[in-house]
Formats: structure tokens, sequence, C-alpha cells
């Protein structure tokens, strides 16, 4: 590994900023480094090593004529496929958009482009975002690099994945259920979901739009932070996005946790748990009291209920998204005949072609939930129940500035494993649903690896824009910590 | 809860996906399973609780009324048929 790419973004970007090193050699050495890697991790659906360099040239003319405030200026970072980029194939993971070209950027790539961020290209991902491991691309699987045997987690695996090779310096991912905590934890490196509305979803194509939401991965909680920091903000283009103004994240990460009160549900030991997880998770919390923060139990009662409320809302809210996938404007058509005429047979023959097994399985879930006679037993009561779960964090936050847990309850699982089993995939995804139902910004850290020398998760949840807190008690873990400077075998 | 292969052509017809005899048979058992376990939500007594549509509470977002550009420039280079200024579909009238 040659040593540029083993800097973390921000000493990167210092040194760019200092032209000890100009943007082109940054992004000739990542290139390299994918080139290096891909064979075996398959972290990218497409290298723009042409649209890469140019970039990287425009960013040197930036840097040579004395710009210095931006702190991804020349940095070479990476987006999840399904961030549009104008005049790059666009994927979504799926075959229906295996021909498609992004007529525009997306805000967050826009965001990146103007702070001078070089993109390196866009990253495998489970279809739709909907899986825990990545398995469900429709272009082959992400490998973990710490154990290619091992998924990297999901659905933003090509993310965490191309974070942990050192085959870009910060990457985009998005998150609905877990879809950046869970492959953070099992790649062993920072992803954060930022408080929903946060960072526009304009350009994002959605999957449940109510609680989607992009957000970084990145080596270290500072670089974290740097990227969060150029991708959030209002977006008139989409009505979701908060009207808050962004603080300087990256600014008081040092300020410590001396005093912060830190809620440690009792709910999130599940059963399932690894022995080995639960035993990081009680040493991290005794870190953080060792820095002077106050560990407090506290209850979340309707944790368990936040799977199957998962289960019925965002498949709905899928299959409704995903009408638009018709074969008329964009992506695939497949011609088709039916008992109901040669439109319907080409909407059929399209989706059918076009779409995965586990995307036509959360389709035929949402349809079923909202389908005539269903709707008011099974998307009301989910949206109900979903109050509930949010009420518990209310509850939590008046005795905890944030929550502590693991993010996962095991750590990387085998290739194959949970394939033939969609319960046992989704329950991958329990500890950081009831998060997402509830709009609320969660980060994972490194936390140890196990006997097997696979990463474990730390996640820290926070009040809605409540980032700093959540940043602030991620650095203060880290710099007490060494387990993010561990390195997979790569 | 038991969803019978009935149920599962019926969806599939509203959701406009053609399903294989397997996908359906394969479905038919896993749709069951899932439906069972979402099942648990009936445990809670939720009369007196208001649904929530959106993690966050805003309503009625405005914008002034006015022409912008839009962001696609070329619609007939990503359609799969284009004519004359239309998408082109199969022909639904006789």
């Amino acid at each position: 590994m040659n040593e540029i790419v083993s800097l973390t973004l921000h000493e990167l970007g210092q040194r760019l900023r200092a032209r000890e090193l100009s943007a082109e050699e940054a992004a000739r050495a990542y290139l390299a480094r994918i080139a290096e890697t891909e064979g075996k991790v398959h972290a990218y659906l497409s290298v723009l090593e042409k649209e890469a360099l140019e970039a990287a040239r425009a960013a040197d003319r930036r840097l040579k004529a004395g710009e210095n405030g931006s702190p991804l200026l020349g940095v070479p970072v990476a987006v999840k496929d399904l961030l549009c980029m104008e005049g790059t194939r666009t994927t979504c993971g799926s075959r229906i958009l295996g021909g498609f070209t992004a007529p525009y950027d997306a805000t967050a790539v826009a965001l990146l482009k103007k702070a001078g961020a070089v993109i390196l290209g866009k990253l495998n991902m489970d279809e739709f975002a909907m899986g825990s491991s990545t398995e469900r691309s429709a272009f082959g699987p992400t490998r973990n690099p710490w154990n290619l045997e091992a998924t990297p987690g999901g659905s933003s695996g090509g993310s965490a994945a191309a974070v942990a090779a050192r085959s870009a310096a910060a990457t985009l991912g998005s998150d609905t259920g877990g879809s950046i905590r869970q492959p953070a934890a099992c790649c062993g490196v920072v992803g954060m979901k930022p408080t929903y509305g946060r960072v526009s979803r304009y350009g994002l194509i959605a999957f449940a739009s109510s609680l989607d939401q992009i957000g970084p991965f990145a080596r270290t909680v500072r670089d974290c932070a740097i990227v969060l920091a150029a991708v959030s903000g209002h977006d008139p283009r989409d009505s979701t996005s908060a009207d808050e103004p962004v603080p300087g994240y990256a600014e008081d990460l040092d300020a410590g946790v001396k005093g912060m009160r830190i809620g440690i549900p009792r709910e999130y030991f599940v059963e399932g748990t690894d022995p080995e997880v639960e035993a990081a998770v009680r040493a991290a919390i005794r870190v953080m009291e060792g820095l002077g923060a106050r560990a407090e139990e506290v209850s979340l009662p309707h944790t368990e209920y936040a799977l199957p409320v998962y289960y019925i809302l965002a498949p709905a809210e899928a299959s409704s998204n995903l009408a638009r996938y018709d074969g008329v404007r964009y992506g695939l058509r497949e011609e088709g005949e039916s008992e109901y005429g040669p439109l319907f047979g080409m909407y059929a023959a399209s989706r059918e072609a076009g779409f995965g097994e586990e995307v036509k399985r959360r389709i035929m879930l949402g349809t079923y939930a909202l389908s005539s006679g269903y709707y008011d037993a099974y998307y009301t009561k989910a949206q109900r129940v979903r109050t509930l779960v949010s009420r518990d964090f209310q509850a939590a936050f008046r005795k905890a500035d944030v929550i502590l847990s693991a993010t996962a309850p095991t750590a990387a699982f085998r290739l194959g494993e949970r394939m033939a089993d969609p319960l046992s995939m989704y329950l991958s995804d329990i500890l950081t649903i009831p998060c997402n139902l509830a709009g609320l910004p969660g980060i994972s850290v490194p936390c140890g690896l196990t006997s097997a020398r696979l990463p474990i998760g730390l996640q820290i949840v926070g009040r809605p824009f409540g980032e700093r807190e959540v940043l602030r008690a991620a650095a203060a873990f880290e710099g007490a910590t060494a387990h993010h400077r561990a390195l997979p075998p790569l | 809860m038991a969803i019978s292969r009935q149920d599962v052509l019926h969806v599939s017809r509203l959701a406009r996906l053609e399903l294989s005899e397997a996908e359906v048979e394969k479905f038919t058992a896993q749709l069951g399973g899932i439906l069972d376990y979402i099942s648990k939500l009936n445990e809670l007594d939720t009369r007196d609780v208001p649904p929530t549509s959106h993690a966050l509470e805003i309503t009625n977002v405005f914008r002034k009324d006015e022409v912008t550009d839009s962001p696609i420039g070329n619609m007939e280079g990503m359609a799969p048929s284009f004519f004359k200024g239309h998408f082109r579909v199969p022909k639904v009238i006789e």
C-alpha cells in the first residue's frame, strides 16, 4: 500500500493545501490502489478514471491559485451507486437501471464537487438498498476486506469496503434501516447516518422516503465530520430537507465527554448478541466512564416492535416509489403479453426482468400491506407504533445526552449464510432500525475485533440535530482507543 | 397469518409483477412467515396513539410558483422508445 492512501482524509487535505502533494498525484495513488484491490473486494460498480483525473487537475488549479478554504479540495472520494452523478452510469445495484445514465447531479454530489472533492467512482450496494450484505447487488457481491469470505454488511457495503480497503479517502452511502452503520461496523470504519432531513435527498434514488438519509463513511470521526459538514444543509429541491443551520461539525470534536450522560438501553443486549460483541460494548462503556461520562441504564420498551414496524413501512413506501420503473420513460423495457393487454404485459415483463428477488419480495409485501382491506391493519398500525418508538427515545433523552449500544448483534457473517432466510437477514438491523423510525442521528465507530479478527461496531445515537454531541462522544472514544487504527489484511 | 397462492397472484397483478411459478411458491411461504412476524404489532393497543408519517414535523413546504429550468435536458436519450416528443408505448386501444 502506498503512503498517500494510508493518510487520513484530514492529513491528505493538509498536505494538498500545503502543496506538498498535488491532487493529481493523490488521484493517481487511489486509482492505483483501486486497481490493486478491486479484484478481491469489488467495492466499485464503476471507476471514473478520466473524470477523476480531470477533477483532480481542476482542484490543482484552485490549490495553485491559493485556495485553501475547503478541507475536501483535491481529496479522492466515492459515492454509493444510488446517487445521481451527471453523465455517469447510475444503477442502484439493479438490472432495471443497468443502462441508466444520470442526467443531473444529486445535491450531495454537487456539494462534494463544489468543495473540490475528486469523485473516483460509484460503489456497489444491495439492489435498491434492500439488504444487509451487498449480496443482493445485481452485479455481484462486495467482499469484506477483513475476510474475503465474509460480507461487508449492507446495503452500503461498497462504501464501507472502499474505506476499509483504502481505495477511497471517504465515501457516501445511504441509511434507511442501518445501511450505513451496519456495514461500517462490519468493515471496521466510521459511518454516520445524520438526522432525517439533514442532507438533501434530491438525486438519491428513493427506497423508503420517510426513512432514507445520506451520510458519510470515513476512517476517523474527524474525517466523517468533515464530509458531513460539506454535504449538509437545506435544499429547496427536497421538501423534506431541514431548514436548520449547519454547525461546524469538525470544530469541537476535542471538547471531551466530561459530564456527558450516556444512556445504555437495557433492551439492546438482544437475544442472539455475540458474547464478544457484548464484551466489546461493555468495555467501551468503561472507556467512556474513564473519560468522565456518566453511564446510566435507560429503557426503550418498544424496541422489539421496531423491526416489524420497519418491515411494513419500508416495503410499503418502496412499493410506491418503485412503481416508477415501468419501462416507459427510462430504464429497462421488455415487451410482453398479458391477458390485460400489451401495455400491462410490457410493465410486468420489464419489472420481472429488471428486479431481483429481494426487491420483488418487498414490493409484494408493501403492495399487500397497502392493498384494499389491509391498509389500516398494517400500514396505519405500523405508523402508530412508530410513534411509540419515537416516544421511547424522547423519554430516554430526558435522562441521557447520547445512547450507546452495539451497532449490530454480530460481526460480519459469511457470504451466503443468510441468503435463504429473509428474516435472519432482516435481524442484522435490529439495533439500527429504531433510530431511522425516530429520525435520529447515529454513528458507528470501531470498538474492537472478534477472535476471528472481524470488526465490531459501537453505535452512538443522539437527539434530532444532535450530530455535534454524537461526533464529540465518538471522537472522545476514538481518541482513547486504537481500534480505528487496525488495518484489514489486504 | 396464512397467505394463499391466490393472494400472491392477486398482489403480483396489483404490483405489475409477472412472477415465475417458482417465485409464486416461494413468496407464498415467505410472505406468510414475514406477516406472522409482523403480527406481533397486534400485541399493542394503539387506539389513542396518533400515526407518524414523517420523522420531522414539517408541514406545507411552499415555494414561489415560478418556472425553473428542468434539470433533465435529454429525455429522448433516456427513453427506451421516443417519437416526436412523446414516450412511445405498446398500443392500448384499437
